[in-house]
């Protein structure tokens, strides 16, 4: 159920974040673009919470299985994304640290 | 009733993370503070879905996937090379797009799938299936456009031992196919709206975002990649805003957007860095030149020759591009700073241009990693004018972000920031043959009077120079 005082409150979210967001990543030395650039690839795999509610979908309604699958996958590759998003990042920085 | 409580701790870290990683010192804790972010919204969801919305009846379809995520992500991660990591973000990136997508289309078939299930009240409707339509638009968009990068990254890819090179191709009336293509997919997402039982128009929207993903990226070559991964990873963020959307998640929607939004800014900045609109990258059609004749011929010369024009000097700047990246010479380079200013006191600098290798920053990354002091790596604008005082400058590997021709009114590469490698008193340049760069064209630099070529792979070419600089 979405009624119309809770779509304006998320779409409020959405529109301040979007500000925040602009705010946040305005003065950015070339060095850490590429690390940038990986790290908000692995927080945008917060898709992964939309697919774990998407597998509870799944469950609630009944053994769907094309729904069930879609579900399933998605999951398998946020995981992916987040996991692999921070390791990488983690890499990359790690080889800056090095040099002192 | 608490339990969202988690999403805004969440919320929170991911903003101090991404603050944090935007500056040197505290990068690496910033990437520390994301990731607990990421730990801290999972553990709230799960806690929510067992006691809030509902237990978890089936803990397999929830640990398999996520465990099966997590090993693929480890594994690619820990194994790539420093190289390779440019088409790692872009795969991942590619990923995420695939899951707003797939946890969008989830949504919708469910409708499908089960007649008796009914559907929510119109207002409910428009909104959730509207924003699973915007979701899967982008997300599968993403998904395509990121695997022609990681493809175009590569180079190729080899299908049963034969080697297919990533096209290139883009005529100008491929921009009114992909007006016309988002035309349809907004059309496509109104029909979902009005009757989301109908199988076709989830398959129908795939099919079609799909196509224009491929047909954004398609046209789009040379140096431009790097703003082409930047610019999916934003959209990868706002496809997960959209499911956020959906399942009335305020973290999807600030993390979400959160990414769409510094995706871009960083996106725009990498434009300016190459003086270029983000909508000539997109749409200026792409005109073939990658067959221009190479007429021109210039003969090699060896180490020692080399070795002898650097006796004595008192200044050098290092230009490196992807040919150091693929032959992961940075050490070697290293080696060879260090031993010119141990023997003729040299000051060695490193000139970065902004988009040199395959993404921003790609060469302070390598650079770093063989423990090159922060100090010598320059930016472009800050060095391009101590060229006229440099005795040598070493290019190793760099094409395009030296040519010339990018000073010039017309042509693929016209406008495009170059580092003054002419400028300097003598040029040694480190390359495999005389072929052409990433934006396929000719480059004059090669055949100066005052360019001494090294032919060959970086790694042994740069060892060879060491050992002739050693012995000279």
């Amino acid at each position: 159920m979405i009624d119309p005082s809770l779509f304006l409150l998320n779409l409020t979210l959405f529109v301040l974040a979007i500000f925040l967001g602009v705010e946040l990543i305005n003065k950015v030395p070339a060095t850490l673009h590429t690390p940038l650039m990986s790290g908000a690839n692995a927080v945008s795999g917060i898709s992964v919470i939309g697919a774990l509610f998407g597998t509870q979908i799944v469950m609630q309604d009944g053994g769907r299985s094309v729904a069930s699958l879609l579900a399933g996958v998605a999951l398998m590759l946020a995981m992916a994304n987040v996991v692999g998003g921070f390791a990488v990042t983690h890499r990359m920085l790690n080889m800056f640290k090095k040099k002192s | 009733m608490w339990i969202p409580f988690g999403y805004l701790i969440a919320a929170v870290l991911f903003i101090l993370g991404l603050k944090k990683l935007s500056h040197p010192r505290t990068a690496p804790l910033g990437n520390r503070l994301s990731s607990l972010g990421m730990v801290v919204a999972i553990g709230t969801a799960l806690v929510q879905m067992e006691f809030g919305s509902g237990p978890i009846t089936n803990w397999n379809l929830i640990l398999l996937p996520m465990g099966a995520g997590a090993l693929i992500g480890l594994v690619l991660a820990c194994k790539a090379k420093t190289t390779s990591m440019p088409e790692l973000v872009a795969l991942f990136n590619g990923f995420g797009g695939a899951a707003s997508a797939l946890v969008a289309s989830a949504e919708c078939w469910k409708f499908v799938e089960a007649s008796e299930l009914a559907l929510p009240d119109p207002f409910t409707k428009t909104i959730a299936f509207g924003a699973a339509g915007f979701s899967a638009i982008i997300g599968w968009c993403t998904l395509t456009g990121s695997l022609l990068a990681v493809l175009k990254l590569l180079g190729g890819v080899s299908i049963f031992g034969k080697w297919w090179a990533a096209p290139t191709w883009g005529p100008a009336w491929l921009n009114v196919v992909k007006v016309l293509l988002v035309a349809l997919v907004v059309v496509l997402t109104v029909a979902l709206v009005n009757d989301p039982r109908d199988a076709r128009w989830p398959i129908l929207l795939l099919a079609s975002s799909s196509v224009f993903g491929v047909l954004l990226v398609l046209p789009i070559g040379g140096a431009d990649m790097p703003v082409v991964v930047s610019l999916l990873n934003s959209l990868s963020g706002i496809a997960a805003a959209f499911t956020g959307f959906i399942i009335n998640n305020p973290l999807l929607l600030v993390a979400g957007s959160l990414v769409g939004a510094s995706g871009f800014i960083l996106t725009i900045v990498m434009c300016k860095a190459m003086n270029r609109t983000l909508s000539g990258v997109l749409f200026q059609p792409y005109t073939a030149h990658a067959s221009e004749k190479l007429t021109r011929t210039k003969v090699g010369s060896d180490p020692e020759e080399v070795a002898m024009v650097l006796d004595g000097t008192r200044k050098v700047i290092i230009v490196p591009g992807y040919g150091m990246a693929v032959s992961q010479s940075q050490h070697v380079v290293k080696e060879f700073a260090e031993l010119l200013a141990q023997k003729y006191d040299t000051e060695v600098k490193y000139a970065i241009h902004p988009v040199a290798g395959r993404m921003p920053g790609h060469m302070n990354v390598l650079l770093a990693e063989a423990n090159v002091p922060y100090e010598q790596m320059v930016e472009m604008e800050d060095i391009n004018s101590e060229f006229p005082e440099c005795d040598v400058a070493l290019v190793i590997g760099a094409n395009d972000t030296c040519n010339p021709a990018a000073r010039e009114e017309t042509g693929p590469l016209a406008g495009m920031p170059i580092i003054n490698v002419d400028q300097a008193q003598h040029v040694v340049v480190v390359k495999r043959s005389l072929g052409v760069g990433y934006a396929g064209v000719d480059n004059d630099i090669f055949y100066m009077n005052k360019t001494m070529m090294l032919f060959g792979d970086a790694k042994t070419m740069m060892g060879q120079l060491n050992k002739a600089l050693a012995e000279s």
